[in-house]
């Protein structure tokens, strides 16, 4: 009986689609996934797409260097204008990598089947996601090589870092939040490194996966001990995750900038990056499984159910957009008044108007389920909110700062070559990245998916 | 004549329902010096081979509270004692400005003493293993599902063993695994 509720379970639910396809065995599941990595030949496709990745990869490195050469200059920001592409693309890449700890720990803890077949590779995108994102506070800093003066570690001046800056905070919160990312994602891989070393041909293949498994045999013992830790980790990652955007927020809320001293901004930080993340998973899972096959793993329901994560989050953010102005009003601070007419009819008035098309109109469109299961138009709405939710970030740095308290400091910004350089470099460094992994490991944890058969269920009482 | 001495007798199953009832027998059968090897998982076999204490609740608390004490008092030492900063009249010690930093540190502790726990108590990284010898053994990682009674076990007889291992349903064969 257990077995047919559990085929049904993941099956047909509610009429909507399965969450893996019919007909798989613990044995198919482990070769076709573990052949994209040791037996596919390498494509022309893959070695185009790396090669256009790396070449905005190597734009950024040039970038970067000319800045180190230069100076913060090169970039389109100056007073009152001072955070300009790097702090908007920050934020921006910090918050698409959410989703892969929303998927990974938030969906696992919540017992969330469908999760297993996408949490690999969200965390991969997490990881890159934050690796872009790292770089641009560092590259703002005027002196980068001085970066490592952020973290307290004795030195011959005697000072120490001031815990008491939102500023400081980030530090900690960002490094803290790579760190476990990663630690998460390397024991989720542990058991599949060992998979693929007893099924790699090759002899360096071999050796390299094995020294990476670390021996691992998949004894009771040590998967009763990993299941623990896997789940206290995730129980570690989920109030993380959602620190890390409020901390990042911070930055901006504890100065009295108007338009950035608000108390919605932790929560309303949260929702939008969760919001870019999942349109980055589907970003990412559409052309996965388009071209590696794997329709059956990452299905219609998977894209159905982001879709709905997207939905949701971001009408979380549409009621941001509406509770900023009426607190303004609420409150009757004439600064903050101005702020948010400003937004509307000032310079910047067809950003903003761009950003409420992209970030509120569009995506209501998710709310018809056709369109949930279109992979063609979920690919578009996800460009969308992630171009989206760039425009908001831009919206609140520099649109905020551009008109303040005194008339006299009123600026305008404007990027330049550089500031597009970086930003897209940094886009060509993640695809980079993620198409690098897709070939070197398994995109798709094996382990987790064999959980998923009915022949997993043990049939008797304990 | 020397035999090559034997780490253990390596029973294979196809699925997990008959490995955890073999692990069971092989409880009740009074072994104690035994694994099982199954390729995700499963419910229950921990338990049935005679593994009760699972330390890493432990390890995470201690851990996590290391890092929130670490933290604080990092922060605190650094601002109020090493080197006190009149930063706009805030008291040296503010701490509900450092619960932030705190919080963080606790987290990063916590998160690495859960996976360096894990393999630290699993006794990770082993590169060598004498399962490894066994050419079916590879496939406990893919769809095999294996118990292994070791020779270390008071009870362990080659023959006797052996004996009981094949009397178990849904056995698929079993190998003598060496050193």
């Amino acid at each position: 009986m257990e077995q047919k509720d559990r085929v049904e379970e993941i099956s047909v639910r509610h009429g909507r689609p399965p969450v893996m396809a019919p007909g798989y065995t613990f044995a198919t599941i482990t070769d076709k996934i573990s052949s994209i990595v040791l037996t596919r030949p390498v494509s022309l496709g893959w070695l185009m797409g790396v090669g256009f990745a790396s070449l905005w990869a190597f734009i950024l490195l040039f970038a970067v260097s000319y800045l180190f050469y230069q100076g913060v200059g090169i970039w389109g920001v100056n007073i009152p204008i001072g955070w300009g592409f790097a702090i908007v693309s920050f934020v921006w890449w910090v918050g698409i990598g959410h989703a892969g700890t929303l998927i990974s720990a938030i969906l696992l803890l919540l017992r969330q089947s469908w999760r297993n077949s996408i949490n690999r590779f969200a965390e991969a995108m997490t990881l890159f996601a934050v690796a872009c994102a790292g770089m641009f506070p560092i590259l703002h800093l005027g002196r980068p090589w001085l970066a490592y003066w952020l973290f307290p570690y004795p030195n011959t001046m005697n000072v120490w870092p001031q815990f008491r800056s939102p500023l400081v905070w980030d530090v900690f919160a960002v490094s803290t939040y790579f760190t476990v990312s990663a630690l998460f994602w390397y024991q989720g891989l542990i058991p599949d490194l060992a998979t693929l070393r007893d099924r790699a041909v090759n002899r360096y293949a071999r050796t390299i996966y094995g020294f990476l498994a670390m021996g691992w045999r998949g004894s009771a013992r040590h998967w009763k001990r990993y299941h623990t830790a896997y789940l206290l980790l995730a129980g570690l990652a989920t109030p993380l995750v959602l620190s890390v955007h409020t901390v990042v927020s911070f930055d901006f809320t504890i100065a009295v900038v108007p338009g950035w001293h608000s108390t919605i901004f932790p929560p309303f930080f949260v929702a939008g990056a969760i919001y870019s993340g999942f349109a980055m998973v589907l970003i990412l899972a559409i052309p996965i499984r388009h071209f590696y096959g794997l329709e059956d793993f990452v299905t219609i329901r998977h894209l159905e159910n982001s879709g709905m994560i997207m939905l949701a989050t971001g009408l979380i953010v549409a009621y941001g957009y509406i509770m900023e102005p009426f607190m303004a009003w609420l409150g009757g601070n004439k600064y903050d008044l101005y702020q948010f007419w400003d937004r509307a009819h000032g310079p910047y008035w067809w950003v903003f108007l761009s950003l409420i098309t992209m970030n509120v109109v569009i995506p209501q469109l998710l709310w018809i389920p056709k369109m949930r299961r279109k992979p063609g138009w979920l690919f578009l709405i996800s460009l969308d909110v992630l171009i989206g939710m760039w425009i908001e970030r831009f919206v609140i740095v520099v649109i905020s700062l551009h008109r303040d308290f005194l008339t006299s400091s009123w600026g305008m910004y404007y990027p330049t070559r550089w500031d597009w350089f970086t930003l897209l470099g940094t886009v060509g460094f993640f695809f980079m990245c993620m198409l690098l992994f897709l070939r070197v490991l398994p995109m798709i944890s094996i382990f987790e998916l064999r959980e998923l058969l009915p022949e997993a269920e043990v049939k008797v009482e304990s | 004549m020397s035999r090559v001495p034997v780490y253990g007798l390596l029973a294979e199953f196809d699925n997990p329902t008959d490995l955890l009832l073999a692990a069971r027998r092989a409880h009740e059968e009074g072994y104690r010096k035994m694994d099982g090897y199954s390729p995700f998982p499963v419910e229950g076999l921990a338990e049935a081979i005679g593994f009760e204490r699972d330390r890493m609740p432990l390890v995470v608390l201690v851990g996590g509270l290391l890092g929130c004490a670490g933290g604080y008092l990092m922060q605190w030492w650094m601002s109020a004692v090493s080197y006190p900063i009149n930063s706009g009249g805030k008291p040296y010690n503010s701490w509900p400005a450092f619960l932030v930093v705190t919080f963080e540190v606790t987290i990063l502790c916590a998160a690495l003493s859960a996976l360096f726990g894990m393999l630290g108590l699993n006794g990770l990284p082993m590169p060598y293993h004498p399962l490894f010898h066994c050419p079916r053994f590879e496939f406990a990682t893919r769809d095999r599902f294996f118990l292994c009674i070791e020779a270390s076990d008071p009870r362990f007889d080659l023959a006797g063993t052996r004996r009981f291992l094949e009397g178990l349903s849904g056995g698929h064969g079993i190998s003598e695994v060496p050193y």
